[in-house]
């Protein structure tokens, strides 16, 4: 591990300006990811912002949405029995994410901002775009059982490993950023890119920017939902494919329908394709099918992550079968 | 022998000092002066070092010396012609790297940060060579014999039985690399003081760790002592000395301070060896009735281009069966990697998953019921050599495993159960291991006070060494287990053999049990209240040879698979084994469960991954090398029969380290079949092997 300065920001505004007197500093809040990485040389920071103790985490119920601060504890979120209530889909991601002591640690803000999990990025001894611009891609053509389908470019096929991400994009989830200019709020599913020419590129938080907290919107497709995870083993695990889906029915048809995807793609996954074929639609295997099918239409396997396509609409059936199974 | 108290669940006598803490593991030792030191790893897998760059790791604080090939103490990393367990040690002798991963340099520092940060200062210039990264085009060598054992042997006319049997079945399968894990990393801590070598070292072996180091440093064996109380888990990887305890010593000698190298779960994966992967053909030929006349098990395994290590897949099958014609092949395709090693259950774990599930297929080609198939090969005496076994209560493990399994709820047609909407399935399998004989020797000192200290230079792996063997001395001496101290790990003890091949129980039991009646009997006899001494040393009764000694059992396994996703989920899981006499249950259970749930790990997940362009190992660590958690493990009904053996050694022991593990792949694979018609030959059962069964 390279030697490092470390500074405990008091609160969001002191955190912004180390970070903005520093172009190579980073945050740390709960550690899950930063502290392996910085092992790993991976991060090479030059100094520690320390973001833990600025009061940041709490969780607010209102009548049209909750809020939670980005120092809520992912285990704090996954037991609110509002959120369990309003978001079964964001309750079920955080309870099948990682193992109790890691949720006991790991923040909301972090979850969103973790790295893949792609071999290749975490050795140094391997081309990776997505730590070294332009040093190419080992994955393609490499160990890629792990990879997405979808999303991806020449440049880089990681997935997306964040199980709480795809619950909060398919539900609208707006992330709230401070920085030096003003408080801005941004979509869940614009704040995060595909890799493109840039795979080193994630997301558009500034250096000097923070996340100070998630506000999800309350929705009826928000209410009847459920996550489904496939894995390599019963807990503990990265998805090889998950699904986050809600729907809500009308007069036998369905009006709302919300689908997200993990473990497939580069960046937290939206199937608007998937939920243009629900609409208007009756909820019946037949179109499940289509919904499933729409949701992968642009997928592409890259060998050994070529079975995730078909897994992947079978996970998408499934859980919208379960939404309308009689209870 | 009747002991009443032996086999009672005595709880560990080392289990307060472990959940507190004070049991001190090798890389908590703090001798004066202990400095640390960090290896440096190769990045390409076949080359010629040019030039390593490490002024800027000398610079860097706290560092006293960086060991390179060019100023590392002269020794010798070859092995000597006796000793065919011994690797070859990449000691930085040369400037020849001969696989990814390869100690190339030794940081020392004064602090174990500044260790580990000089040594990512250190660069090296290598001229890469193209090396052997691909199993399947690898030039194969083709062995005699490893350890004694024959590889090439054929009893009887096989192929020309198997040509003319009513039924064939002839099927190929593959076992990936898999590696150790043991929690506890590799660690080594050495001192010198002037001549005398003193290694604290996480080892199943240290009397195999001083004589190493002796020939390495070639010097006496009596200038070389080596401790390990206690070791958190080896599973073979620990079994022998590896580069890195050499380099402790030689980096302690360098620095003129005592050393510390403890390795890093990453390093854990690169010279600490592995399980190879393996590609094994079964050939079954038998009769309408499902008796096997021909056998032949052909493997392909992985080794090391510059040091053979062989994994025996086909020692498991060679005795199993009442088969008159039988053969079996070993070929090595040899990689630049490090050397593999044991792995629990070496040859066996491999060897099983092949056998096992060709049985399986035999049983439906045949129409019987896969039990009842084993039944009616059974083996009344080794079908090898002639032997009458010493005990076999396989039969019985068979019917004890089958009833408590719920075997006849079992209805034979593929995919014909369901629960929940899964598919669910039954398999089950043969387990065994052979009884190893060793040497081992013991120190029993009864006090005035009645007290008891009782030393043999064994190891405690965590699997109840301590314990057993305090147990047995009480029982013996009639006296309870507070008065008795057993003390193990240090190489001045009399000398006992690696904690390997499931011996230990069976080597220095009887060493402890022929001290202790010595001792019993000495204190009939005596005249005065000061101390009594006794020395034991046991070895194996040429009587034993007249036997083959053979532990046994069956595993039987329920899954569900998800007919959608092919997520194979264990539910359930019997073992029944006729291992000999049990010296305490709890902790032979506990061992037990172990190794099946290896077992499941080996089924269901473990691989380890490499990518041939560059020869690396990707997946060195815990994250991408799947173990399973206990989520994954539904309770496990282990039962251990009443044996007696009266042949195997004089406390009947046949030992129950590895057996646990042997045949549990097989078991679960023969169920995912059952479930869902699906054969999977290749392991781990992954989702995307049975996505074709929807």
């Amino acid at each position: 591990m390279k030697p490092f300065a470390y500074a405990r920001a008091r609160n969001i505004e002191d955190a912004v300006g180390l970070l903005r007197d520093n172009p190579h500093a980073m945050c740390i809040a709960g550690g899950t990811t930063v502290v392996d990485l910085l092992k790993e040389g991976v991060f090479q920071p030059d100094l520690l912002v320390d973001v833990s103790r600025v009061a940041q985490d709490a969780i607010a119920v209102f009548d049209d949405r909750i809020e939670f601060g980005a120092l809520a504890r992912m285990n704090d979120v996954a037991d609110h029995a509002q959120v369990a209530a309003a978001f079964p889909a964001v309750a079920q991601a955080l309870a099948a994410s990682a193992s109790p002591q890691l949720r006991n640690m790991a923040t909301i803000g972090g979850n969103l901002l973790q790295r893949t999990r792609c071999v290749y990025f975490r050795d140094l001894l391997t081309p990776c775009n997505k730590r070294v611009r332009g040093s190419g891609c080992s994955a393609i053509g490499g160990w890629n059982r792990q990879h997405a389908v979808l999303g991806t470019s020449d440049h880089c096929i990681a997935a997306h490993p964040s199980d709480l991400a795809v619950a909060l994009v398919a539900f609208d989830a707006h992330v709230q950023i401070a920085g030096a200019g003003a408080a801005r709020a941004v979509l869940l599913t614009d704040f995060y890119s595909e890799p493109g020419e840039t795979p080193d590129v994630e997301n558009t938080l500034a250096h000097d920017e923070v996340i100070t907290g998630v506000v999800l919107p309350r929705s009826a497709a928000a209410g009847h939902s459920a996550y489904l995870k496939l894995r390599d083993r019963a807990s503990f695990e990265f998805a090889l494919v998950s699904v986050a889906a809600g729907l809500s029915i009308a007069d036998g048809l369905i009006a709302h329908a919300r689908i997200g995807l993990g473990g497939v793609a580069t960046k937290p996954w939206r199937a608007y394709d998937a939920e243009g074929a629900l609409i208007g639609q009756p909820a019946n295997e037949r179109t499940f099918k289509a919904a499933a099918e729409a949701a992968l239409a642009g997928a592409r396997g890259y060998g050994h992550n070529d079975f995730k396509i078909p897994l992947a609409q079978r996970a998408v059936e499934r859980v919208l079968t379960s939404l309308v199974a009689p209870t | 022998m009747t002991l009443p108290l032996i086999g009672a669940p005595v709880d560990r006598v080392d289990g307060p000092a472990k959940v507190t803490g004070s049991a001190t593991f090798t890389a908590e030792f703090l001798p004066e002066g202990l400095v640390y030191g960090e290896i440096v790893l190769s990045t390409v897998a076949k080359g010629t070092i040019k030039a390593l760059n490490v002024r800027a790791a000398r610079e860097a604080p706290g560092v006293l010396v960086v060991m390179t090939h060019e100023n590392a103490p002269r020794v010798t990393g070859k092995p000597s012609e006796e000793n065919e367990n011994d690797p070859f040690l990449t000691l930085l002798q040369d400037d020849i790297v001969r696989f990814d991963r390869q100690p190339v340099a030794v940081v020392i520092a004064e602090t174990l940060e500044q260790a580990k940060y000089a040594a990512i200062l250190v660069t090296a210039d290598y001229a890469p060579e193209t090396a052997a990264t691909d199993f399947d085009s690898a030039p194969v060598r083709m062995p005699d014999q490893f350890l004694g054992e024959d590889l090439q042997h054929t009893r009887g006319d096989p192929q020309r039985a198997f040509e003319r049997a009513a039924l064939q079945v002839k099927a190929t399968y593959t076992t990936p690399v898999h590696h150790h894990n043991p929690m506890e990393a590799h660690a080594t801590i050495a001192q010198w003081e002037g001549e005398n070598l003193t290694v604290h070292d996480s080892t199943q072996f240290i009397s195999g760790v001083r004589r190493r180091l002796a020939q390495v440093f070639r010097m006496s064996q009596d200038r070389v002592r080596v401790v390990c109380p206690f070791v958190g888990g080896g599973f073979g990887c620990k079994g022998t000395a590896w580069a890195h305890v050499a380099l402790a010593a030689m980096a302690a000698k360098l620095a003129g301070r005592p050393v510390r190298i403890e390795l890093s779960r990453a390093q854990m994966y690169g010279f600490v060896g592995f399980r190879p992967r393996t590609r094994q053909t079964i050939s079954l030929g038998a009769d309408r009735d499902g008796r096997v006349q021909a056998m032949m098990h052909d493997t392909l395994a992985q080794t090391a281009v510059h040091d053979d290590w062989i994994e025996t897949s086909g020692l498991f099958s060679v005795g199993l069966y009442a088969v008159k014609n039988y053969r079996m092949s070993q070929r090595l395709a040899p990689l630049n990697t490090t050397r593999p090693t044991f792995t629990r259950a070496p040859g066996e774990a491999t060897g099983s998953f092949a056998l096992e599930q060709a049985m399986d297929e035999l049983a439906y080609a045949a129409g019987i019921d896969p039990v009842e198939l084993r039944m009616r090969n059974y083996a009344e005496k080794d079908p090898d050599n002639g032997k009458p076994f010493s005990s076999k209560s396989l039969r019985e493990c068979y019917r004890t495993g089958a009833q408590r399994f719920g075997w006849n709820e079992r209805t034979p047609q593929p995919r014909s159960m369901h629960r929940n909407g899964k598919l669910v399935g039954m398999g089950m399998a043969t387990a065994s291991y052979p009884a190893w004989r060793s040497d081992a020797s013991a120190y029993m000192r009864m006090n005035a006070d009645g007290t008891v200290l009782v030393q043999s230079g064994t190891q405690e792996l965590g699997t109840g060494a301590y314990t057993v063997f305090t147990q047995l001395t009480a029982e013996i001496l009639g006296i309870s287990i507070e008065r008795v101290t057993f003390q193990l790990g240090d190489t001045r003890f009399p000398r006992a053999p690696i904690s390997a091949g499931s011996q230990t129980t069976a080597a220095v039991g009887n060493a402890v049990y022929l001290a202790a009646v010595k001792l019993r009997d000495r204190l009939r006899d005596r005249r005065d209240s000061g101390p009594i001494e006794v020395h034991a040393n046991a070895e194996p009764a040429d009587s034993e040879e007249d036997y083959s000694t053979h532990a046994y059992g069956a595993q039987f396994a329920q899954v569900e698979v998800d007919p959608d996703f092919g997520e194979v989920r264990l539910v359930k899981h019997t073992g029944v084994f006729g291992c000999g006499r049990v010296l305490n249950a709890k902790t032979a259970r506990s061992q037990l469960i172990g190794g099946i749930t290896w077992g499941i790990g080996m089924a269901l997940m473990e691989s380890t991954i490499s990518d041939a362009r560059i020869g690396r190992v990707m997946s060195a660590n815990l994250v991408d090398y799947h173990v399973p958690v206990n989520a994954d493990v539904p309770e496990i009904d282990v039962v251990l029969l009443e044996e007696v053996d009266k042949h195997v050694n004089p406390i009947g022991v046949k030992g129950i380290g590895e057996i646990g593990i042997t045949g549990v792949a097989a078991a679960i694979a023969n169920a995912v079949y059952h479930a869902t018609g699906k054969r999977v030959r290749d392991l781990p059962i992954t989702p995307e092997r049975l996505l074709d069964i929807s």
